[in-house]
C-alpha cells in the first residue's frame, strides 16, 4: 500500500519558489562568508593589504604553533568545563528538588527560568556590578572580610567571574531539561525500586540518575557549544579577554586577531578550527539524536 | 506515588528558595541599585532595598539621552531591540515555514540537496565566520540599517527543521482529504497547516524574540551609530570603570529595562515557551 | 450520479514494482462495488487511482462516461471516506463539512442548508460546533461520510472507513451505509480487507489479489461459486475446506493415503483439490455410504462450542478441516466421524487453483 510514501502536491515550480527566500540568504550570508574564511585561511596578506599570496598550511601551523592560541585553548576548555559542570550541577540538583515539592512547582519555575531571557553580556554586566572591586556591594563583602578580590587584575578571579555569570544565564534552560527529563522516568519504576528497598538517595544514584543520561549528555553538548560561541558578550562585556590574556576564549581572539589587530589570514585559519570544532560537537550531538530515535 | 517525607519536603522547598534567591539576587541587585542616586551606588555597601529615585532616574535614561552613547535615549536604543527582535522572530518564522513546507510536501529533484544545504548552516554560527561576513556587510551597504541587523540572522536551519519535524505528523490522509475538497497547496497550507501549527509558531517565536534580543556580536558588528545601537550595545557602550564619570544610576535603568522585555515574554508565554524549549531540541 | 468504468488500469511504482495489474471494472449507476482483498492486494491503490490521488500508470477511467486520468481529485467530482477519517482538528464538524464547498465558492446559504441537512441525515445536528477531538469515533466516522455527503458527488469513494471502529459499532455502521447509500443512490466504491463488510455490502464484488482481479460478481454468487482457491478461502468464515486429491487406476487417493470413493469425480491427471464450505458437511450417524455424495472420514481434533452453533476441528486425509454444526455437538477429541459432502455442495479445483 502506499501509505508509507508522504503524500504530496503535484508542483513542479512551486517549491522552488517556496524555498528561495532562505536559500537565498543562506548562500549570500553562510556559504559565500564561510568559504571565503576557508579561502583567506590559506592566503597571506601584506600589513598594507596590497598583495596577497597562497601560503598553503603556514597560517595554520603558526595559529597552532603560538602560545597565545593553545593559551586561549586551554581559557576555553577551562572555561566550557567549568560552566557546563556547575550550570547542570546546580540545575540537576534544582530540578530534583522540584520533582520533590508537591506545593508551588509552577511557582518555582516561573521564578527560576528568568536568567533564560537576559542576555549573556548584561548577565555577565550584572555579575560585574555585584563583583567589581571599586563600587560592587558583594566585592565590598568580600575585601572586607580580608580577601584580596580584584577580578580586575587578578585572572583567576576574573575566570571565576565570568563562569559565575555563564553558569547562571544557563541554569534555567538545564533546569526546564532535567525537569522534563525527571518527569518522563515512569513512575512504576521507582516505586518498583522503593519495593525492592532502595532509600531514596540509593533510588536517585541507581535508578534516576542513570536514566536520565540521555538528557544529561545532551545537555553537556549544549553547554559545551554555549560555552564556546554565545558567551562572547559576557567575556566582551566584562573582562575584554584580560587581565593579560586570562579570559581569552578561542571566539574572543577570532574577533580580536580580525577586528582589532587585523592579521587576516590569522583569523580566518581560526575561524576554520573553530568551524571543525563546531561540526565535531554538531555530529555528537546528532549521533545522540538518532540513537534516540532508535530508542524512542 | 511513594510517600516522601514531610523533613525531605521542607529541605526540597528550602534549596528551591536559595535556587532562587541565586537566580533572582543579581537581577534584583541593579534594580535597587536604578533607583539610587549615582552617590549611593559609589559608595558600597548598597543598600537591600529600592530607593527613593525611580522615577527620576528612569525618566532620565529614557528620554534624556545618555551621553556615552551620543546622547542617543535608551527608548531609541529600545525601539531598535525591539525592531530586531521582532524582524528576526517574523522572518525566520515565515521563512523556515515555507522551506519546510517545501522540503515535507513536494517531490522536486535536488529537495534533499536543499535540505542538507540548510541543515549544515547548524554548523556554521556567526562567530565562525565573522570577518567574511562582515565584509560582505559592507559591500552591501548593510552596516547600521535594519535590514543588516536582521536579514544574515533570518536564516535558520532550527527553525527549519522544527517545522518540518511537526509536518512530517500531519497524517497523509489529510492532505487527501483536502485535495479532494478542493484545496490546491496554497490553500492547504493556509486552511489547514498554519492553523495546525499555531502552537509551533507561538513557541518559537518566544524563542526567537529572545533570540533576537539577547544578540551581541551581530549588532557589535553591524552598528557604528550610536542611534542604530541595540540595546545591549548601547549599554556596553556606557560601561566604564576607567573613567570616574560613567552615570551608574542611568546604566542600572538600562540594564533592566534591557532585561524586561524579555522577561515578560518568557513569563507571560511561558506555557508556550517550556514545550517549544524542550521540543526544539529534540 | 454516473457509471464508473476501469479499463486496463495499471500502476507500476518506480521502474518495475507492479502494483495493479491490468483491471477491468465496469460499475452501473448507482451500485456499490467493494473491492476486497488482503493487505498489500492493490485494493487501495486502484481507489486511489479512481480519486486522483494516485496517477494512473496505464489503461484509463472513466467517471460518467469522461475520461478523468487527467484531472485532479477536486476536478472528478468524488467525494471519499478515509480511513482514519482525516478530519480537520481545528475545524469544528460544521466547517469540516463545509469546507469542501466553500473551495468551490458556493454561496453561503446554500452550503449551510446542504450541512444542515446531512446533518440532520447522519444525527449530528447537536454536534456541528463541535471539534473532532470532542467526538466519540462512532460521531468521527460520521462527520467523515457528512463531509462527502454535502458535496453531493457522482461517485463515493470509501477506503476502509469502519476499520477503527470496534465490532459492535462497525455492525452497526455496515447497516447505515448501506442504506444510505441505497438512499441516496450514488454510485459507490467500496474497499475493505474484512469478507463480511464485502458480503453484507456489495452488489458488486470485486475479489482482488497480488494486484489482480481474482473474480468479479454478486457477493452470494461468488460465494456460492468461487473461480478459485483464493478466493474460496478468502470468502467465507470459517474458510472453505480445501482436500488435495490424487486419482490413480483404482479410485480417488487422499494425500496420507487414504482412498475414498470416486462418486463420478474426473479428476485430472495433475491433481485436483475438493472444496466444501463448513457448513455443508453432514455427519452421518452410521458408517453406510450416503448415495449422491462424498463420504470421508474425520478425527476430531477438539471442539469450539459457540452457542447457536459449533465448530468441530479435526484431520480428513492428512489435511486439517473444520465442520460447522448446530446447536452442541457431541463429539469428543480423538472421535472418528463420518462426514458427507452432498454432491451439489462439492468444489473441485485444479492444480493450478482454478475451479474445474
Amino acid at each position: 500500500m502506499a501509505s508509507s510514501t508522504r503524500v504530496t502536491f503535484p508542483n513542479k515550480f512551486l517549491p522552488y519558489l517556496l524555498l528561495a527566500p532562505q536559500l537565498a540568504i543562506t548562500a549570500i550570508f553562510f556559504y559565500w562568508p564561510a568559504s571565503q574564511a576557508i579561502y583567506q585561511s590559506v592566503l597571506r596578506e601584506d600589513p598594507f593589504g596590497l598583495s596577497t599570496q597562497f601560503v598553503g598550511l603556514d597560517n595554520f601551523r603558526r595559529v597552532l604553533g603560538d602560545p597565545n592560541y593553545l593559551n586561549s585553548l586551554q581559557v576555553t576548555v577551562i572555561f566550557s568545563v567549568a560552566t557546563a559542570l556547575i550550570a547542570m550541577a546546580l540545575a540537576l540538583l534544582l530540578a530534583v528538588m522540584a520533582d520533590k515539592v508537591i506545593r508551588g512547582k509552577g511557582i518555582y519555575r516561573t521564578l527560576l527560568i528568568w536568567p533564560y531571557a537576559v542576555a549573556p553580556a548584561i548577565a555577565g554586566m550584572l555579575w560585574l556590578f555585584l563583583f567589581n572591586p571599586s563600587m560592587g556591594t558583594l566585592a565590598h563583602l568580600v575585601r572586607s572580610a580580608g580577601y584580596n578580590w580584584d577580578p580586575l587584575l587578578n585572572g583567576d578571579q576574573a575566570m571565576v567571574l565570568i563562569v559565575s555569570a555563564a553558569a547562571w544565564k544557563q541554569i534555567s534552560y538545564n533546569f526546564l531539561f532535567f525537569v522534563a527529563g525527571l518527569q518522563s522516568i515512569p513512575k512504576s519504576l521507582i516505586e518498583a525500586a522503593a519495593i525492592d528497598g532502595a532509600g531514596e538517595t540509593k533510588r536517585f544514584w541507581t535508578i534516576v540518575f542513570p536514566l536520565l543520561a540521555p538528557t544529561t549528555f545532551f545537555l553537556l553538548v549544549v553547554n559545551t557549544v554555549y560555552a564556546f560561541f554565545d558567551t562572547f558578550g559576557i567575556i566582551h562585556a566584562v573582562t575584554g579577554g584580560g587581565p593579560g590574556k586570562a579570559t581569552e576564549t578561542l571566539v574572543y581572539k577570532v574577533y580580536n586577531d580580525g577586528f582589532v589587530n587585523l592579521i587576516l589570514g590569522d583569523s580566518a585559519a581560526q575561524s576554520v578550527i573553530l568551524m571543525i570544532i563546531v561540526i565535531g560537537l554538531t555530529a555528537i550531538q546528532f549521533r545522540y539524536v538518532e540513537r534516540k530515535v532508535h530508542y524512542g | 506515588m511513594i510517600q516522601n517525607n514531610p523533613v525531605g519536603r521542607l529541605i526540597a522547598h528550602v534549596i528551591l528558595i536559595i535556587g532562587i534567591l541565586i537566580v533572582a539576587f543579581p537581577i534584583y541587585y541593579t534594580f535597587v541599585a536604578s533607583t539610587q542616586t549615582l552617590q549611593e551606588i559609589l559608595r558600597p555597601p548598597l543598600s537591600l532595598l529600592p530607593g527613593g529615585h525611580f522615577w527620576e532616574n528612569y525618566s532620565a535614561a529614557l528620554f534624556g539621552g545618555v551621553g556615552r552613547i551620543g546622547g542617543v535615549g535608551v527608548d531609541r536604543l529600545l525601539f531598535n531591540t525591539l525592531v530586531m527582535a521582532l524582524g528576526i522572530a517574523i522572518g525566520k518564522i515565515c521563512i523556515s515555514i515555507l522551506s519546510a513546507y517545501a522540503i515535507v510536501f513536494f517531490r522536486f529533484p535536488g529537495r534533499m540537496v536543499f535540505f542538507w544545504l540548510i541543515f549544515i548552516t547548524l554548523m556554521l554560527p556567526v562567530e565562525v565566520r565573522i570577518l567574511p561576513t562582515y565584509k560582505i556587510m559592507v559591500d552591501l551597504g548593510l552596516i547600521d540599517t535594519y535590514t543588516g541587523l536582521i536579514l544574515p540572522l533570518m536564516a535558520s536551519a532550527t527553525a527549519t527543521l522544527l517545522f518540518r519535524q511537526f509536518f512530517m505528523t500531519i497524517p497523509g490522509e489529510l492532505v487527501e482529504a483536502a485535495r479532494v475538497d478542493g484545496a490546491g497547496p496554497w490553500r492547504f497550507f493556509k486552511d489547514i497547516l498554519l492553523p495546525l501549527s499555531k502552537t509551533n509558531i507561538a513557541a518559537l517565536f518566544v524563542i526567537l524574540f529572545i533570540y533576537g534580543w539577547t544578540q551581541y556580536l551581530w549588532p557589535l558588528l553591524m552598528t557604528n551609530r550610536n542611534d542604530m545601537s541595540t540595546i545591549v550595545i548601547g549599554l556596553r557602550k556606557m560601561i566604564s570603570f576607567a573613567d570616574a564619570d560613567t552615570e551608574w544610576h542611568l546604566v542600572m535603568v538600562t540594564c533592566i529595562l534591557a532585561i524586561l522585555p524579555p522577561i515578560l515574554v518568557v513569563v507571560l508565554m511561558q506555557r508556550w515557551f517550556v514545550r517549544g524549549l524542550v521540543e526544539t531540541e529534540k | 450520479m454516473a457509471n464508473v468504468e476501469l479499463t486496463n488500469v495499471r500502476k507500476v511504482y518506480g521502474s518495475s514494482v507492479e502494483a495493479v495489474k491490468g483491471i477491468n471494472i465496469a460499475i452501473e449507476d448507482g451500485a456499490l462495488c467493494v473491492l476486497v482483498g488482503p493487505s498489500g492486494c492493490g485494493k487501495s491503490t486502484l481507489l486511489r487511482m479512481i480519486a486522483g490521488l494516485e496517477s494512473i500508470t496505464d489503461g484509463t477511467v472513466k467517471i460518467d462516461d469522461k475520461v478523468v486520468n487527467e484531472l485532479g481529485p477536486a476536478e472528478r467530482d468524488i467525494a471519499m471516506v478515509f480511513q482514519n477519517y482525516a478530519l480537520y482538528p481545528h475545524m469544528k464538524v460544521y466547517d469540516n463539512m463545509a469546507y469542501g464547498l466553500r473551495n468551490r465558492g458556493m454561496p453561503k446559504d446554500q452550503i449551510d442548508k446542504r450541512v444542515k441537512d446531512a446533518a440532520q441525515i447522519l444525527e449530528l445536528t447537536q454536534l456541528l460546533e463541535r471539534r473532532p477531538k470532542e467526538l466519540s469515533g462512532g460521531q468521527r466516522q460520521r462527520v467523515a461520510m457528512g463531509r462527502a455527503i454535502v458535496r453531493s458527488p457522482k461517485v463515493f469513494l470509501f477506503d476502509e472507513p469502519l476499520s477503527n471502529l470496534d465490532a459492535k459499532l462497525r455492525g452497526q455502521m455496515r447497516v447505515e451505509i448501506k442504506n444510505l447509500q441505497r438512499q441516496l443512490g450514488v454510485t459507490s466504491v467500496y474497499v475493505t480487507h474484512d469478507q463480511l463488510e464485502a458480503m453484507t455490502l456489495a452488489d458488486i464484488l470485486v475479489v482482488m489479489n497480488a494486484g489482480s482481479v481474482e473474480q468479479i460478481g454478486a457477493p452470494l454468487d461468488i460465494y456460492e461459486k468461487p473461480a478459485s482457491t483464493f478466493v474460496a478461502s478468502f470468502i467465507g468464515a470459517p474458510p472453505m475446506n480445501l482436500v488435495p486429491v490424487k486419482a490413480d487406476h483404482s479410485g480417488l487417493v487422499l494425500k496420507d493415503g487414504t482412498r475414498i470413493g470416486a462418486e463420478g469425480l474426473s479428476i485430472p491427471a495433475t491433481g485436483a483439490l475438493i472444496g466444501f464450505r463448513p457448513e455443508d458437511l453432514e455427519v452421518s450417524a452410521g458408517t453406510d455410504t450416503h448415495i449422491g455424495g462424498l463420504a470421508l472420514d474425520l478425527k476430531v481434533l477438539g471442539v469450539e462450542p459457540v452457542g447457536a452453533e459449533s465448530y468441530v476441528y479435526g484431520i480428513i486425509g492428512g489435511e486439517r478441516v473444520v465442520v460447522r454444526v448446530p446447536g452442541r455437538s457431541t463429539s469428543n477429541s480423538d472421535d472418528q466421524l463420518r462426514v458427507i459432502v452432498p454432491k451439489q455442495k462439492l468444489h473441485l479445483f485444479g492444480a493450478d487453483g482454478k475451479r474445474i
